[in-house]
């Protein structure tokens, strides 16, 4: 292995290139500045891209990293520029989101002494990270780098935080790099055990009514193909957990809709009927079980899965997997008996019957006065018929978006998932389309949630990012108004907003846009923006206390899911 | 479930922090510690905690597997009261007044196979390795001379098991690892 002499600096950058990496969303300031001024002299193979809030950066990182399946880097100063990307490094430990983010930090001698910006970036990031590290020495730089690269793409992907004290950035050391490709204590792919899927099959060969239940588990390995060749030979209905969203077509026969809290009414309902839940790539989480005591009573449970700590974590499993998905398809693929459960799918198909008289058609379809998310998200979905990539906020929109947006390819499904981060949807918008310049990028956003991250809207101009933005402004904090509406007497303490004049707002950044408040103009207000080359914010002025229909209302079994 | 004793176990690299990544996985389930010895184990550059908490079985089934989650983390384990062997170091300091003035002290070091490892003038300090209640059954007993100073150690603990689990896991995961790369 050859070796030069170079400064810690340019081995953070040399090092980046290494691994692939051609963009940077970050933010400068003191104690990372030696690291800027050599990408500075790198322009021509690193883009960095000036965020106006380090948060904006870190969504970005996460939206570039959903929609590519590449590692999102992001890089910021130390403390206050560390402390501001906590909220992303959180979302991105539930969403199991590989980013990289790296901070600078204070001279090596002076941590410990509260000095000028310094926090202590290891301490706060240890619990919101997959792994994490503090570099003081020079010559650690590009070991801690390849190790921080192998760590957030391998196993269960995830966020690693690696702080850089300011001398190891100015001295020099002899650099070589090499990538890592194995750690002593850490086992990022298990080994399959053949016969635990042999006992998998046969639960699932026997099963009368079983149910998939897809998660991004099978998006991160990049296990569509198998996943839909294993649920079509055993002709099992596949419902997806929010961010299993994409990985199965919508279209797709045995697709039966989403589960959970605002999921589809069938595959909550049949939840507590089906005699096999198979868990392909899930968790679990509260929001798709409700109630865990009454969840899936009928049912045994099969669980397929990369991460030991979550088999049997919330919901105890008859027989689990360990291993990556993508293995485990192409082991139990022959074992299983090609099967056609006709009857067992009609049900779903009358339960989504039910749901569409019910809740789906006024969505939409309404006839009533005033406009709704849905019938926006339909419209949408005919203007690009499933090519697009949908990013979300968090909220009421989000929900609607998830039931609604038409997915044709995977990873087109942008959302905070695990933490709900209202403030994630315009900045990951951002970066998704940061990735994928050529591709379609429609970001669903609420009056609230656009507030929150509303300056990346200038880092939007300046890069010319063609998000398309619809703000589906009912001016109100809309989710917390519903479940005060719900559940709390119509109290609506703090939720209603007297909005800006968002378009106004966004001229103001360089950014087109335009307010529609009357279905006749809906369909070509959204042609316009779909025209217009470059970022636009289309303002839709929706029915100011809409709810969102079906609920599990928390605390409730999967089954009393309510449809009004 | 019902709450019982733990011992859990845990071998992990020598890194800044380990610890700290450790006791944030107890404070996210609101456990708290009870005792923790940390120290190199047998395998040199392998470092070895030793975790006492009071918790009930599925509990400590998901926190264990939490700890091994932890990338630089080998191997975390816990195991029950009767499948250990364990001990606890406690050190008295009383006043060699007290000593001197009758065998009673004498007496308690003899009873509960204590010893003394330094007389002055001014202090006698006193050493008794056992289990908790025996180290506090010695202190009650010594309460009334007056004891200047006490302190107890966390737990050391050995597995009743023949092997030792660390070296059969290593062994296990440069084989599997192999495994892995070879396909």
């Amino acid at each position: 292995m050859s070796t030069k002499k170079i400064s810690g600096s340019e081995a953070v950058v040399l090092s980046l290139l290494e691994e692939g990496v051609d963009t940077i969303f970050g933010y400068p300031g003191g104690a990372i500045m030696p690291v800027y001024d050599l990408l500075y002299d790198y322009q021509d193979k690193i883009k960095h891209i000036l965020v106006r809030h380090e948060q904006g950066a870190v969504h970005a990182a996460q939206g570039y990293s959903r929609v590519s399946g590449n590692v999102g880097v992001c890089m910021v100063t130390s403390g206050p520029g560390a402390t501001n990307v906590t909220t992303g490094l959180a979302d991105a430990m539930l969403d199991s989101t590989p980013i990289i983010c790296i901070s600078g930090q204070v001279h090596a001698p002076l941590l410990g002494t509260d000095a000028f910006q310094e926090t202590d970036v290891m301490g706060f990031s240890m619990p919101l990270t997959k792994w994490n590290i503090q570099v003081t020495k020079v010559e650690d730089i590009p070991g801690a780098i390849a190790k921080a690269f192998y760590i957030a793409t391998t196993g269960r992907p995830g966020p690693v935080m690696i702080d850089i004290t300011k001398d190891a950035q100015f001295n020099e050391l002899d650099y070589a790099y090499e990538k890592c490709k194995d750690v002593r204590s850490y086992v990022p792919r298990p080994i399959l055990k053949m016969d635990y899927v042999e006992k998998a099959a046969e639960l699932i060969n026997k099963a009368k009514k079983p149910l998939a239940l897809v998660g991004q588990g099978v998006i991160l390995s990049g296990a569509e193909k198998e996943m839909l060749a294993f649920i079509e030979k055993a002709g099992i209905p596949a419902a997806w957990t929010l961010l299993g969203a994409s990985a199965i077509p919508t279209e797709h026969p045995l697709n039966v809709g989403m589960l959970g809290m605002h999921g589809n009414y069938g595959p909550n309902i049949k939840t507590n009927e089906s005699d096999l839940l198979i868990a392909l790539g899930m968790r679990f989480d509260d929001r798709v079980t409700g109630k865990v005591d009454t969840y899936g009573t009928m049912a045994k449970v099969v669980h397929f899965e990369i991460d030991p700590a979550e088999v049997n974590k919330n919901v105890q499993s008859e027989v689990a997997v360990i291993a990556d998905i993508k293995e485990t398809f192409e082991a139990i693929l022959p074992l299983i008996e090609k099967q056609e459960r006709e009857e067992w799918l009609n049900q779903f198909k009358n339960a989504y019957q039910y749901e569409y008289e019910k809740v789906i058609k006024d969505d939409l379809h309404p006839e009533k006065e005033g406009l709704t998310m849905g019938e926006v998200v339909r419209m949408v979905n005919e203007k690009m018929d499933g090519e697009a990539i949908c990013i979300t906020d968090v909220g009421q929109h989000q929900m609607v978006a998830s039931r609604y947006f038409k997915f044709k390819n995977t990873r087109s499904l942008v959302t905070s998932g695990g933490l709900g981060t209202m403030g994630f949807g315009l900045p990951a918008a951002f970066g998704a389309q940061t990735a994928l310049p050529d591709k379609p990028v429609v970001l669903f956003v609420g009056d609230g949630g656009i507030q929150m991250t509303i300056q990346e809207l200038g880092t939007m101009a300046q890069n010319n990012a063609k998000v398309k933005i619809v703000l589906l402004n009912n001016n109100f904090l809309g989710m917390v108004r519903q479940w005060q509406d719900l559940f709390f007497d119509k109290r609506y303490s703090s939720t209603e907003l007297i909005n800006p004049d968002f378009i106004t707002i966004a001229k103001g950044f360089g950014v087109e846009g335009n307010t529609v408040d009357t279905r006749d103009n809906l369909e070509s207000s959204i042609d316009k923006m779909f025209k217009h080359d470059g970022p636009y914010l289309l303002e839709v002025k929706v029915e100011k206390e809409g709810n969102v229909f079906p609920m599990v209302p928390a605390g409730a079994s999967v089954s009393d899911i309510r449809l009004d | 479930m019902e709450e019982k004793e733990f011992t859990i176990i845990t071998f992990s690299e020598n890194s800044i922090g380990l610890l700290n990544r450790l006791t944030i996985i107890f404070t996210r389930r609101h456990l708290n510690i009870e005792s923790l010895t940390v120290s190199e184990s047998a395998l040199h550059g392998i470092f070895k905690f030793t975790i006492v908490v009071k918790s009930t079985q599925s509990n400590i089934e998901k926190v264990v597997k939490q700890i091994e989650k932890v990338v630089d983390v080998l191997k975390a384990f816990y195991l029950c009261e009767d499948e250990i062997i364990y001990q606890e170091v406690a050190l008295y300091k009383v006043p060699t007044e007290a000593v001197t003035q009758s065998n009673e002290i004498e007496m308690l070091v003899r009873k509960h196979n204590a010893r003394i490892l330094e007389i002055t003038p001014d202090y006698t300090a006193i050493e008794k390795t056992g289990h908790k209640d025996e180290t506090q059954q010695l202190f009650d007993d010594m309460k009334k001379f007056k004891v200047m100073q006490f302190t107890r150690s966390g737990r050391v603990a050995i597995t009743k098991a023949r092997r030792e689990r660390l070296s059969e896991y290593l062994h296990k995961l440069d084989t599997e690892k192999l495994m892995v790369k070879e396909d």
